[in-house]
């Protein structure tokens, strides 16, 4: 169970708005990619943002670009999950390869606002928000693997034996 | 079972005889794409501990996103590539130049019917009009590949799209994905195959084709399919790398929708900033000023793009203020509308030719844009700063309306201008 204060955006947040494309192509280290999280929708994000936060958001979340900086970021920005009505598929897969937990939640997020606390249980799939409690799908089990390896690269590391 | 073009080519790449939607199944890609981000992906690769790379001849790396190099950044990073594909004697390997990735893998003959391609690209799904299955994938996807071959892909539900009737000069296939991707949004098909089909995509060029493709991730697709035909086999012709073995989907599979649209009813359209899903009729824009135009890119940078924007501007100037970049997609393309006389109109017009590459599409360089700015660009996203400044605005259009707003100044109906056009 983990609990995090909010950061809330609306629907279609793209990675070009998560991660500007200028960037995309310069070699950075995790760090410096989090003094750009979110730079060209909310500048006061990457300042503000605390290890443990959660980002709440709408439909669509982190269309566009491939970029996996956009997962990157917002896990070295210390995004403990990202609650959205829906993501785009690479992005889902980049956060998971991050180590980034993605959650699709369909009810509830109109009801979360900036700075509510929620509540993750992920063992059981439920989201707590000022009281009630909204159910999300397992991932299955081959992506929960992932995950909990803490991303990709260890997951391949530990499957290879190079662990 | 009856199965989409989706589950079909997912089921034989796993050799199985058959997959349901949802099944995540384990495949070895035909060919994988990288470009530039090659040497982030050669970092993440050397984290994974193995030395060499599978199987080499899978990958394909094109250099054309900042090309050529315009800081010591960038200059760094295609350096370490070039290391990277001769140390591990990867052969398919475009360095800048050549063309943008998206325009070079169907010319080199890596496009093929029946291939499964992923690259860590988004617009990998330009493919798609050849009949491969393609998606993007990230770069720590890409890296895993290179040691293992291997990589997971949940089999998608389907969209068909069937699109009636001829689309009517100086109407074209941006448009109408322009069109669809409106009405059904920016997560229309999230997550989902989309199969394109119908008399218009039948008549339309395989270049008219790839547009569809290229920009069905715009809606949030995994893949955009188009089923090859005779035109595709032509462009094939002494390109294909290897033989192929064309998947076509059942007749009678089962779709989550399908959707209808009349190309013979379509005007031209604008997909206003800062969503590629906020589409507009160009009559609802028209009159709106611009200080730059972009002409190409992966979307709209082929010969027929820069043919009808020609045909267009023909031997005008462009209007007082306004600048305008030509992008062709690739070499080949270049030297084609060089032989046709096109560079020659562009640049009497007062146009910027650039060198094939994604030039400021992706706001890196070669034209970005100052705050309050306004560009009309043929490209394939119009999200806020994506072209520089995150005070710019970005409209998205065909080829012809581009052609047509850059003699007035203003976003005008290419209908307007066109000589034996519909209006």
């Amino acid at each position: 169970m983990i609990e995090g204060w909010v950061w809330k955006y609306g629907d279609d947040v793209n990675t070009d708005v998560i991660f500007p494309g200028k960037y995309t192509y310069q070699p950075m280290e995790p760090a410096e990619m989090a003094e750009h999280a979110m730079e060209d929708l909310d500048p006061s994000f990457a300042k503000g943002v605390k290890t443990g936060d959660v980002i709440v958001a709408g439909a669509n979340f982190g269309c566009g670009s491939s970029r996996e900086q956009a997962a990157t970021c917002l896990k070295a920005a210390g995004v403990a999950a990202v609650i959205a009505k829906s993501f785009s598929r690479i992005f889902f897969r980049n956060a998971i390869n991050n180590g980034l937990p993605v959650i699709e939640l369909r009810e509830g997020i109109d009801e979360m606002k900036k700075d509510d606390s929620v509540k993750i249980d992920f063992e059981n799939g439920i989201v707590i928000h000022e009281g009630k409690e909204y159910h999300f799908p397992a991932l299955p089990k081959e992506v929960l693997a992932i995950l909990e390896d803490g991303g990709l690269i260890p997951h391949v590391r530990k499957a290879l034996g190079k662990a | 079972m009856k199965m989409t073009f989706a589950q079909k080519i997912l089921a034989q790449k796993a050799g199985l005889d058959y997959v349901e939607v949802g099944q995540i199944v384990e495949i070895t890609p035909d060919f994988c794409m990288s470009h530039d981000n090659t040497a982030a992906i050669s970092k993440i690769f050397a984290k994974i501990g193995v030395e060499r790379v599978k199987d080499p001849g899978r990958f394909v790396i094109v250099l054309d996103h900042t090309v050529p190099a315009s800081t010591e950044k960038y200059a760094l990073g295609h350096k370490e590539i070039r290391e990277f594909v001769a140390n591990q004697g990867i052969e398919h390997f475009y360095d800048a130049g050549v063309g943008i990735c998206h325009q070079v893998l169907p010319e080199k003959g890596y496009a093929l019917p029946g291939a499964l391609i992923l690259g860590s690209d988004s617009h990998t799904t330009t493919y798609g009009a050849f009949g491969a299955f393609s998606a993007g994938i990230g770069r720590s996807e890409m890296a895993v590949l290179y040691a293992t071959s291997k990589i997971w892909l949940k089999t998608p539900e389907s969209i068909k799209i069937v699109v009636h009737g001829k689309l009517r000069e100086p109407v074209t296939s941006k448009d109408l994905i322009l069109k669809i991707i409106g009405d059904i949004g920016a997560d229309g098909a999230l997550y989902k195959s989309i199969e394109f089909s119908g008399e218009a995509i039948s008549e339309m060029s395989q270049a008219s084709r790839m547009i569809l493709s290229n920009m069905a991730i715009e809606c949030g697709a995994k893949n955009g399919y188009i089923a090859p035909d005779d035109k595709t086999f032509r462009f094939l012709e002494g390109r294909a790398v290897r033989e192929y073995y064309p998947v076509y989907p059942d007749p009678d599979a089962q779709y989550e929708q399908v959707l209808k649209f009349d190309a013979s009813q379509l005007g031209p359209q604008v997909a206003k900033p800062h969503t590629v899903d906020n589409v507009s009729p160009v009559e609802d824009v028209a009159g709106t000023k611009i200080d730059q135009v972009l002409l190409g890119t992966c979307t709209n940078g082929r010969l027929e793009d820069l043919r009808l924007a020609a045909r267009i501007i023909d031997a005008k100037k462009i209007a007082k203020g306004v600048r305008m970049l030509v992008l062709p997609a690739s070499q080949e393309v270049l030297l084609d509308a060089l032989s046709e006389g096109l560079v020659d109109t562009f640049v009497r017009a007062g146009a910027m030719v650039l060198n094939p590459g994604c030039g400021p599409c992706l706001g890196a360089h070669q034209g970005v844009l100052a705050p309050g700015e306004v560009c009309l660009s043929t490209a394939n996203r119009n999200f806020k700063g994506r072209m520089g400044s995150r005070e710019a605005e970005i409209y998205l259009a065909s080829p012809a309306t581009v052609a047509a707003s850059v003699l007035t100044g203003v976003i005008t109906d290419p209908r307007e201008v066109f000589e034996g056009g519909a209006k």
